[in-house]
């Protein structure tokens, strides 16, 4: 297997390492893939309740180095977008700015997931707590 | 794709303690020939071109004393007598000739053939492929550390089986099967015993004639010898075992292997195997010796290591082993300086993790985190140093990102998660 400079730089150099708290209602993370399988993404962000941008991102990831560098650049790329705007990330996008090879393509629907899977999560806790802020009012 | 861009380093590299990178530790994948073979190959490229069949002249003469010298060594190294070793393209073209050769020699008599599942590729499909003309295969399970358990076999033979087909030292985990007790209870019941010992010739004692083997495959790439060679071999007393040939034509190797001979192939196959007559007693412990070091060193400072396979019935140059939480190929990229192989999934076409680890009953999670270690004649102790200082270091960092891992160290049962499927 040869892989891009791109992935290689991201395994190198992965960017958005570590872990926030996933009890905070700011804080969505999604869980996606199964050790079975060889890959398993973590992917969390932190999004301002007011604005509805993502103002961080942290990732870790078990899985090939395609695997690696397809989390640590969604991790870029959901930062600063709004949850909307993170939504329509597509997979392909990341095939082509990784140049992932076919065999590696489930590696960025992955990370793809990884993202719909945080912001569900999100989107969750912000209807949990709505309610008691409309009350505080 | 774009920007393909090769993993090991293009140019040769020091590393501090002064190795010369990239190190190849994957022995089991092939070998670099050892220079006492080429030197021996050489001559039979230019002045002793001959070809071996040519009966009245010289040239002749002289390629055939050199295949003729090489058959002896080969004989020599095995327990065997030079007219009962065959020469062909490689262990997969053995493997072949054995399965289907007997196959076809004995259907009269049976049409039953017994394998496991751990065999290598080169004898599962040639048995599936009997399959499809009418045999049935019975494919062992193994237990956990690899080995066949005998009464499996026992119970598996019937008056139809013709054919026992068990290698004698896996190519991914370095188990040594049983042969001889395979062997005995093959010749109890009358039924040929074939083993693949691609990976044991040369690296432990083999002696067909104690260990009851019929027929067994040979490669000279697997033993600083050159690519594109091996030999058969096929008894030829108690009992005289007879196999019809795959590739018909001139006649060649008493008719079951026709095609000119690779001379200069044959001579340093004979080589590598005079070489290993003197020296595996005293390399094996070397081996041994380092691969014990490389494991020690590794499992010294890394919590949930799991060697795959037996520990005792072993290669000495083989170490396979997981490290959990870590995915193989990323683990592989991690280390580009070093040539080793993985279980991993990601580094198949197939996208399955290793077959022969799911046998040993290694999870999936496992079998994707495994590296295969060969140690060969040529590594030396700075380089088991090197690699296992290299490995560990990038376990950790690889750990690191897991989230397994950080799980792990949570409390959380990672069997008891339920995952969401991609």
């Amino acid at each position: 297997m040869s892989y891009s400079d791109k992935v290689i730089d991201h395994y190198n150099n992965p960017r958005n390492v570590g872990s926030m708290d996933k009890n905070s209602p700011e804080v969505g993370t999604g869980l996606v893939g199964a050790p079975e399988c060889g890959d398993v993404m973590k992917l969390q962000i932190k999004v301002n309740p007011q604005t509805s941008v993502i103002e961080d991102a942290k990732f870790k990831t078990f899985g090939c180095g395609s695997a690696i560098a397809s989390s640590s650049l969604a991790t870029e790329w959901v930062k600063g977008r709004t949850v909307d705007e993170a939504l329509q990330i597509k997979n392909t996008e990341i095939v082509k700015e990784l140049s992932l090879p076919p065999v590696k393509i489930h590696c960025s629907v992955l990370a793809e997931d990884a993202i719909r899977a945080a912001i569900h999560d999100w989107k969750k806790k912000q209807e949990a707590v709505k309610p008691a802020a409309v009350e505080a009012k | 794709m774009s920007t393909d861009i090769k993993t090991l380093p293009q140019t040769e590299l020091i590393a501090p303690n002064g190795v010369k990178l990239p190190i190849y530790m994957d022995n089991h994948a092939t070998t670099p020939m050892d220079p006492r073979v080429l030197e021996e190959m050489l001559p039979y490229f230019m002045e002793k071109f001959g070809n071996a069949a040519s009966r009245n002249h010289s040239f002749g003469w002289v390629a055939e004393e050199g295949v003729e010298t090489a058959r002896e060594r080969i004989a020599k190294l095995v327990g065997a007598t030079s007219k009962e070793i065959i020469f062909t393209s490689g262990a997969t073209e053995s493997d072949n000739l054995a399965i289907k050769g007997v196959a076809e020699m004995y259907k009269e008599k049976g049409n039953h053939i017994i394998t496991a599942v751990t065999e290598h590729k080169a004898v599962l499909d040639t048995c599936k492929r009997l399959e499809k003309y009418g045999f049935r295969v019975t494919y062992l399970p193994v237990q956990k550390d690899g080995l066949i358990d005998l009464e499996d076999l026992k119970r598996a033979m019937d008056d139809k089986t013709i054919l026992v087909t068990i290698m004698a030292a896996n190519n991914e985990i370095g188990v040594l099967q049983p042969w001889a007790e395979i062997g005995k209870l093959c010749h109890e019941r009358g039924v040929i015993f074939h083993s693949d010992a691609t990976q044991a010739v040369g690296k432990v004692p083999i002696d067909v004639s104690k260990q009851n083997i019929d027929v067994m495959s040979i490669s000279a790439h697997k033993m600083y010898g050159p690519k594109g060679v091996g030999a058969l071999y096929v008894r030829r007393k108690n009992p005289r075992v007879q196999i019809s040939a795959i590739i018909d034509g001139g006649g060649h190797e008493r008719g079951m292997r026709s095609g000119t001979l690779n001379v200069p192939g044959i001579v340093g196959l004979g080589k590598a195997c005079a070489i290993a007559t003197e020296e595996m007693p005293k390399e094996a412990c070397t081996l041994a010796g380092l691969r014990n070091r490389l494991r020690d060193s590794i499992m010294s400072r890394l919590d949930e290591v799991y060697i795959n396979g037996s520990m005792e019935h072993r290669l000495p140059g083989n170490l396979n082993i997981s490290f959990a939480y870590v995915e193989g190929e990323s683990l592989l990229m991690g280390i580009n300086d070093i040539a080793v192989s993985s279980g991993s999934a990601c580094t198949s076409a197939t996208l399955e993790p290793s077959y022969v680890l799911k046998a040993l009953g290694t999870g999936d999670d496992l079998a994707h985190s495994s590296i295969r270690f060969g140690i060969g004649r040529f590594n030396t102790q700075a380089e088991v140093d090197y690699v296992a200082d290299r490995v560990v270091e990038t376990v950790q960092r690889l750990r690191e990102l897991s989230p397994l891992y950080e799980m792990a160290k949570e409390g959380v049962d990672l069997k008891s998660v339920k995952w969401a499927a991609e």
